[in-house]
């Protein structure tokens, strides 16, 4: 990571600056890695089962929620439960990524005023970290998948591709959530807040095909979280997801680095004097 | 050609009172009228540097005096292009490591190793850099087998040595230092000292913030006095030490 060298007539401002901090980042993306396992692996000093505890939480979750709404829309038991397992644990994932993104810079504050690295590490670090917990939750899925006494088909690894546009898509969205909550704190409550509703109002724990008739279907279709989470979802319940998943999937991550890039850019400079 | 260079650089910093950091109480403030709120809601600004202009060149040793909130702390922080200027323009040509909090990356429950590890990624070592240095960073640690159990059950004395071991086992072209490392007991001391001297040495520009003259005296070659943000003086040690210090 020997950064830093010939930074003559540094420019302040402009999508060059947040385009070079990434850059720079990927560099040394080794120390994103490192710390990011680093934050795992804490879990695991002092306790044997480590971060299986939130696999652990993750599957009691699924089973009560699987038992209780499973009678509830009475949906046929087995495949509710295959789909609101893949469900959550994706969720999941999307949800705390975007929920730690917001405190990432803050949380980072003794790195960022104390060594200079650029601050896409930071998101780096916070994205690494919840891909290897969710490795950790994706276990439940075989588990759901024996107990159901279902198969896998290869269709299933098209979950890949879905899950690395999901990524690219977490990775701007945090990095704004990361901007914007370092200048105004309490705007991570209100993102907290408003992942919870969005919990409800995406087809997680539902099925799209159990919305009463007078709903119409645009309720979900307008949300691109619902799309996100169809790539992976689908895949690995042995279908194909819909064209228009993966047209707004890569619809809002151009849409969305753009606007990053800009804002990131215009912004990045001011970090370090808002912590 | 290493070199640091500052033209007509100011840093301001904001200070958000509580009403204008929260975007939820500027919307509050509308929506209630927000006369009363709006007062309070100027946005005030503190100056921590104001109009410097600083050419450092390969070979410097800077010394840096001035009382507390004279702006040191933020002059190292823009040479090691943490805070990028308000005002003015910066230009850092060299590898720069600051040694401001020696244990940052140090995770308690790990073991001493895995310590020196995590604390070489922090400086931006690479792998084969820290591996190279492993053996050389335990043996001056004189930690011996303890670096195989965690961080957490070491005194504090020899937390310190691990962090101090890791830290000055870097090379950088740029060094940043506020206040002296030296830690440990006197036969470590002794030792400690040495190797900053080696370390100092290999560099090629120093920057040294301190309260003590006879460090400042033996180490550096030239010394800037900070008051109020600006720079009031600047030139060899003995002219501006004896000013500083009032003899």
């Amino acid at each position: 990571m020997h950064h830093s060298v010939g930074s003559s007539g540094m420019r302040k401002t402009g999508a060059r600056v947040a385009l070079a901090d990434m850059v720079e980042s990927l560099r040394s993306i080794r120390v994103a890695l490192v710390f990011g396992w680093q934050d795992v692996a804490q879990r695991y000093r002092r306790s044997r089962i480590g971060a299986f505890w939130l696999t652990l939480n993750t599957a009691i979750f699924i089973a009560a929620i699987g038992l209780i709404f499973g009678t509830l829309f009475r949906a046929p038991a087995g495949e509710f439960l295959l789909y609101l397992g893949v469900s959550i644990i994706v969720w999941n994932f999307l949800s705390t990524t975007i929920a730690e993104g917001c405190t990432t810079f803050i949380a980072s504050e003794g790195i960022i005023l104390q060594v200079r690295m650029p601050l896409f590490i930071h998101i780096i670090r916070t994205l690494w970290r919840n891909v290897i917990i969710l490795g950790h939750n994706i276990v439940i899925f075989p588990v759901v998948l024996f107990l159901v006494g279902d198969f896998l088909d290869w269709k299933a690894l098209l979950a890949v591709p879905g899950l690395l546009l999901l990524i690219l898509n977490l990775a701007w969205l945090t990095l704004v959530c990361a901007l914007i909550c370092t200048r105004f704190r309490d705007m991570t409550q209100v993102f907290t807040n408003f992942l919870q509703v969005m919990f409800y109002l995406t087809p997680v724990m539902w099925m799209t095909r159990t919305l009463p008739e007078r709903v119409p279907s645009l309720v979900y279709e307008v949300n691109p979280f619902y799309h996100l989470l169809q790539l992976v979802r689908m895949p690995l319940l042995g279908e194909y997801p819909d064209g228009i998943s993966w047209i707004v999937a890569l619809g809002v991550a151009v849409v969305g680095w753009t606007w990053a890039i800009i804002f990131f850019g215009k912004y990045r400079w001011r970090v370090a004097y808002w912590l | 050609m290493t070199s640091i260079q500052l033209q007509n650089v100011s840093v301001e910093f904001p200070i958000y009172n509580s009403p204008s950091r929260s975007l939820k109480n500027r919307v509050l403030s509308v929506a209630t009228g927000g006369k009363i709120e709006r007062k309070s809601d100027r946005l005030v600004v503190v100056s921590g540097l104001r109009d410097v202009t600083l050419t450092i060149r390969e070979g410097e040793r800077i010394g840096l005096v001035g009382h507390n909130g004279s702006g040191k702390t933020t002059l190292l922080r823009v040479l090691s292009g943490i805070y990028i200027p308000t005002h003015g323009e910066v230009s850092i040509e060299g590898h720069c490591i600051s040694l401001i909090n020696i244990s940052l990356g140090i995770d308690p429950d790990a073991t001493g190793y895995e310590n020196i590890r995590l604390r070489g990624v922090m400086m931006g070592m690479s792998p084969r850099e820290i591996a190279e240095k492993m053996d050389e960073i335990a043996a001056f640690s004189g930690l011996g087998d303890f670096l195989d159990v965690p961080f957490r059950t070491y005194s504090s004395g020899m937390q310190l040595r691990l962090a101090f071991a890791t830290s000055t086992a870097v090379r950088p072209e740029i060094l940043i230092m506020d206040e002296w490392l030296s830690t440990g007991d006197e036969e470590f001391k002794g030792r400690a000292n040495q190797r900053m001297a080696e370390l100092v040495d290999a560099t090629k520009i120093l920057v040294l913030a301190s309260h003590s003259r006879q460090l400042l005296a033996a180490n550096c070659n030239r010394v800037i006095w900070l008051e109020y943000g600006r720079i009031k003086m600047d030139g060899a040690p003995d002219e501006v030490l004896s000013a500083y210090f009032g003899c």
